[in-house]
C-alpha cells in the first residue's frame, strides 16, 4: 500500500527526517513512537502534503503512485487521512457543510453522484453513533470552541465519514482523559477492516493498550532505529527512551 | 484660515440657486431646518481627508463632478417606478420603492397597515401627522464635524417614513428598495424617519441598488427612534455598480431597555461610506452594530460607527468585517464614547479583515473615549491573510484549494451574516456572499430583488 524509501526532509533548511524506510501493507496497524523532536509529526506532514516540509531525497509510493507529486486534496481522495495533532478551528463553517463538501468531493472522484441531503444526514447520524460522538458537535462550526478531547473525537468522526484506506493519526491521544482516549481507540477499532491500514503516531504506550499495533517503530533523530512487534511498546513504557538513545550512541561510537 | 475648497463652494451655490424650488414642494416644518443646516454646512463643508472621521476616504472623485440632475426625478421616472415590481424569494415583506430618493407619487403617498402602522412618503407624513413627526424629525441627526449631515438636512425633501405604534409587533419586515436609475449623472439626497414606539417590535430592510450605469452620488440620512422596551432591527444590503457613491448616515436613538441591531452588508459598490450612530439614551438599552463588506477592483468601503453611552447600564457590541481583493481599499473607524456618569457600561468592538492581495489596503482605527470608571470596554482589530493552517486542514479532507479558500472566506463572512434574525434573508445573504466570493455577482445581476 505505502512504501517509503530513504525519505529525507527538511523544514527551513534544517534536516528533520534523515532517511526513513517503511512499508505498510493493507490491514496493518503501525505504531510510530519516539521522543519529542524525533520527526514523528514531520513524517505525518510529508505524507499528508504540507508545503512547509521540503523533501530532499527518497521516494514515497502509494498504491504504485508517486505520493509526493500529489496535491493534499488528491491524496485525501485517494484514501489518505491525517488526524491532526492540533485540529484547526474554522469559525463560520458548519461541520455539516464541511463534511458534506468533503464527502461529495470524494464521491465525485469515484464517479458517484453527490449524496442527497437526507442520505447525507443519515450518514452523519450513523457515523456519529459509530464513534460515539455528541450530536451537538456536528451542528457547530468546525472545531470552534471545542475542548481538546472534543477536537480529537471530531477527527475520528471525520475519519469515519471519509472511510480512508490509510489513516495517519498524529498524537491523537495527547491531551485526552481516559474516557476520551477509549472513545478514540474504539472508533479506530470499529473502522478497522482487512483492507485498510493505520499509522498511529504516539508518544506514550497508553493508547496502544486500546489499539493493538502489528508493528512498532521507534523514530529517533529522523531515523527509524528500531522495529519490532507490539512488545516493543511495553518495553518503551517500562524503560523510557533513554536505553534506545544509549544503544544508538554506542553503535555510533 | 477659513478657506473653503472649491468642492464645497459648488454645493453652497446649488443650495442658493435651488432653495426656493426645494422649499416649494416640501412641508413647512421640514423647511424650518434648512437655513440653520445650510449655515452649519457652509462652516463644515464637504469632509476632506483632514477631517478625522474621513481620514481614509477621499470623496472628491464623486463630489468634484458635475451632475446633470440634483433634486427631482422627472415625471417619466415616476412612471417607471410605478411599473417596478419586486419579488423577494421566500421573504414576505411590506415593500416600499424609493426612486432616486423620492417616494413615487402616483400611488397613495402613505399606506396604512393593520394596527395603526403607517409607511410611505416622509414629506407627506410631515403634513399629515405633524404631532408625531415634529417630535422626532431633526432630533437625532446631529453632528459637529460632518458637513454632509447638514447638507442633507438643508436640501433633502423626501424619503421613507415608517411609524409603528405602541405595543405593535410587525411580523413581516418592511423592505425599502432604494433604486437609482437615470439617463444622466445624478446626485440625490433622501431622508428617512423611522419611529418604533414603546414596546413595539419590527425590522426594516433597506436595499441600495443602481439600475443604470451612469455616475451616481447619494447622500442619505436616516433617523430612528426606538421607544422604551422596543425591539428594532435595521439591515442594509448594498449592491451598486463601481461608478456609484453611496453615503449613508444612520442615527438610532434608543430609550430605556430597548434592543436594536444594525447590519450593513456591502456586496458591491464604487465608494461606500456608512456612518452609523447609536445613541443609548435610556438605561438598560442594548445595541448591536454589525457590518460586512466584500470589495475588489478599485472599490472603497468605509464604515464609521459612533456609539454614544449617554446613561448608565447600557450594552453595545460592534462586529465589522471586510474582505479586500485586487487593489480595493477599506476603512473602519469605531468610536465608543462613555459619557461621565454612564457607569455599568459594557462596550465591545471587533474589526477583522482579510486582505487577499499585496495591493489591497485596510485602515482600522478604534477610538475609545471613556469618562466613567465602572465600565467594561474592549476592542480588537486584525488585518491578515487567509490562514494557511486552516487552508491545509480543509484540503486534507479532499477539498481543493480554491474551494477551501472560498469556504474560509465564507465562514469569515458568515459570522456577520448569522446575526440576521430573518431566516430567509439570512440564507439569501449567505448565497449572495458565496456568489460574490466566487466572482459571479455583478452589478445588480442577482440580488434578493428580482426585477421584471
Amino acid at each position: 500500500m505505502l512504501v517509503i524509501n530513504n525519505l529525507k526532509a527538511s523544514i527551513d533548511g534544517k534536516n528533520i527526517l534523515k532517511g526513513i524506510s517503511l512499508e505498510i501493507k493493507p490491514g496493518e496497524i503501525h505504531a510510530i513512537m519516539g521522543p519529542n523532536g524525533s520527526g514523528k509529526s514531520t513524517l505525518a506532514a510529508v505524507l499528508a502534503g504540507r508545503e512547509f516540509v521540503k523533501v530532499t531525497e527518497g521516494t514515497v509510493t502509494y498504491f504504485g503512485k508517486n505520493l509526493l507529486e500529489m496535491a493534499p486534496e488528491d491524496r485525501a481522495k485517494e484514501g489518505i487521512f491525517l488526524g491532526f495533532q492540533y485540529p484547526i478551528e474554522i469559525p463560520g463553517v458548519s461541520m455539516v457543510n464541511f463534511m458534506k463538501t468533503a464527502v461529495n468531493e470524494h464521491r465525485k472522484f469515484k464517479g458517484l453522484e453527490p449524496l442527497t441531503a437526507s442520505d447525507f444526514l443519515k450518514m452523519m447520524r450513523d457515523k456519529k453513533e459509530l464513534v460515539e460522538i455528541d450530536s451537538k458537535l456536528a451542528n457547530r462550526s468546525v472545531n470552534e470552541g471545542f475542548s481538546g478531547g472534543e477536537k480529537k473525537k471530531n477527527e475520528i468522526f471525520q475519519m469515519a465519514m471519509l472511510e480512508p484506506k490509510l489513516a495517519i493519526l498524529d498524537e491523537t491521544d495527547s491531551g485526552l482523559d481516559i474516557d476520551a482516549l477509549r472513545i478514540v481507540a474504539n472508533g479506530v477499532n470499529k473502522l478497522k477492516r482487512p483492507d485498510n491500514s493505520f499509522i498511529v503516531i504516539t508518544h506514550y504506550q497508553r493508547l496502544l493498550d486500546y489499539i493493538v499495533p502489528d508493528i512498532v517503530h521507534v523514530l529517533y533523530d529522523g531515523r527509524i532505529v528500531k522495529t519490532a512487534g507490539k512488545e516493543l511498546a511495553f518495553e518503551l513504557e517500562e524503560k523510557g527512551y533513554d536505553w534506545i538513545k544509549k544503544e544508538i550512541e554506542n553503535t555510533v561510537s | 484660515m477659513n478657506e473653503k475648497p472649491v468642492m464645497t463652494e459648488k454645493y453652497l451655490g446649488l443650495y442658493k440657486d435651488n432653495i426656493d424650488k426645494i422649499s416649494g414642494r416640501s412641508s413647512p416644518f421640514i423647511n424650518t431646518f434648512r437655513a440653520d443646516a445650510f449655515d452649519k454646512f457652509s462652516k463644515l463643508g464637504i469632509p476632506s481627508k483632514k477631517n478625522e472621521g474621513y481620514k481614509y476616504t477621499n470623496l472628491s472623485t464623486f463630489f468634484d463632478h458635475d451632475y446633470e440632475s440634483y433634486f427631482m426625478p422627472v415625471q417619466a421616472d415616476f412612471l417607471k417606478a410605478e411599473k417596478f415590481r419586486c419579488e423577494v424569494t421566500d421573504l414576505d415583506a411590506h415593500g416600499i420603492v424609493l426612486l432616486n430618493g423620492f417616494y413615487p407619487t402616483l400611488k397613495e403617498k402613505l399606506v396604512q397597515l393593520p394596527s395603526g402602522i403607517w409607511i410611505g412618503s416622509l414629506n407627506e407624513a410631515a403634513i399629515r401627522f405633524p404631532e408625531i413627526f415634529e417630535k422626532h424629525f431633526g432630533k437625532y441627526a446631529k453632528s459637529e464635524t460632518d458637513g454632509l449631515i447638514h447638507l442633507n438636512t438643508a436640501m433633502a425633501s423626501d424619503g421613507v417614513f415608517v411609524y409603528v405604534p405602541e405595543g405593535v409587533t410587525l411580523t413581516r419586515p418592511v423592505q425599502v428598495v432604494n433604486l437609482v436609475q437615470s439617463d444622466y449623472d445624478m446626485f440625490n439626497q433622501h431622508r428617512n424617519l423611522i419611529i418604533a414606539e414603546k414596546n413595539s417590535n419590527f425590522s426594516i430592510i433597506i436595499c441600495d441598488h443602481t439600475l443604470s450605469p451612469q455616475k451616481f452620488l447619494t447622500n442619505a440620512v436616516t433617523e430612528v427612534f426606538v421607544g422604551e422596551n422596543a425591539h428594532f432591527d435595521i439591515i442594509r444590503v448594498q449592491n451598486e455598480h463601481n461608478n456609484a457613491c453611496k453615503i449613508t448616515n444612520t442615527f438610532i436613538h434608543q430609550e430605556r431597555n430597548s434592543v436594536t441591531s444594525s447590519n450593513n452588508i456591502t456586496l458591491h459598490g464604487g465608494l461606500i461610506r456608512n456612518s452609523t450612530y447609536h445613541i443609548l439614551a435610556g438605561e438598560g438599552a442594548e445595541s448591536y452594530s454589525y457590518g460586512l463588506f466584500l470589495a475588489d477592483k478599485w472599490q472603497h468601503v468605509d464604515n464609521f460607527v459612533n456609539v454614544d453611552h449617554v446613561v448608565p447600564n447600557c450594552t453595545s457590541n460592534q462586529l465589522f468585517k471586510g474582505v479586500l481583493d485586487d487593489m480595493s481599499t477599506g476603512a473602519f473607524n469605531g468610536r465608543i464614547l462613555v459619557r461621565p456618569g454612564a457607569q455599568g457600561t459594557l462596550a465591545y468592538q471587533k474589526n477583522n479583515n482579510i486582505i487577499l492581495t499585496d495591493d489591497a489596503k485596510m485602515d482600522t482605527k478604534p477610538q475609545l473615549e471613556i469618562f466613567a470608571d465602572d465600565v467594561k470596554c474592549s476592542h480588537g482589530a486584525t488585518i491578515g491573510q487567509i490562514d494557511e493552517d486552516a487552508l491545509f486542514y480543509i484540503q486534507s479532507r479532499g477539498i481543493n484549494k480554491r474551494e477551501a479558500r472560498l469556504m474560509l472566506m465564507f465562514g469569515f463572512a458568515h459570522e456577520v451574516i448569522q446575526n440576521i434574525k430573518i431566516e430567509p434573508l439570512r440564507d439569501r445573504m449567505d448565497n449572495l456572499v458565496m456568489q460574490r466570493l466566487k466572482g459571479e455577482l455583478s452589478r445588480c445581476a442577482s440580488c434578493m430583488v428580482k426585477c421584471g
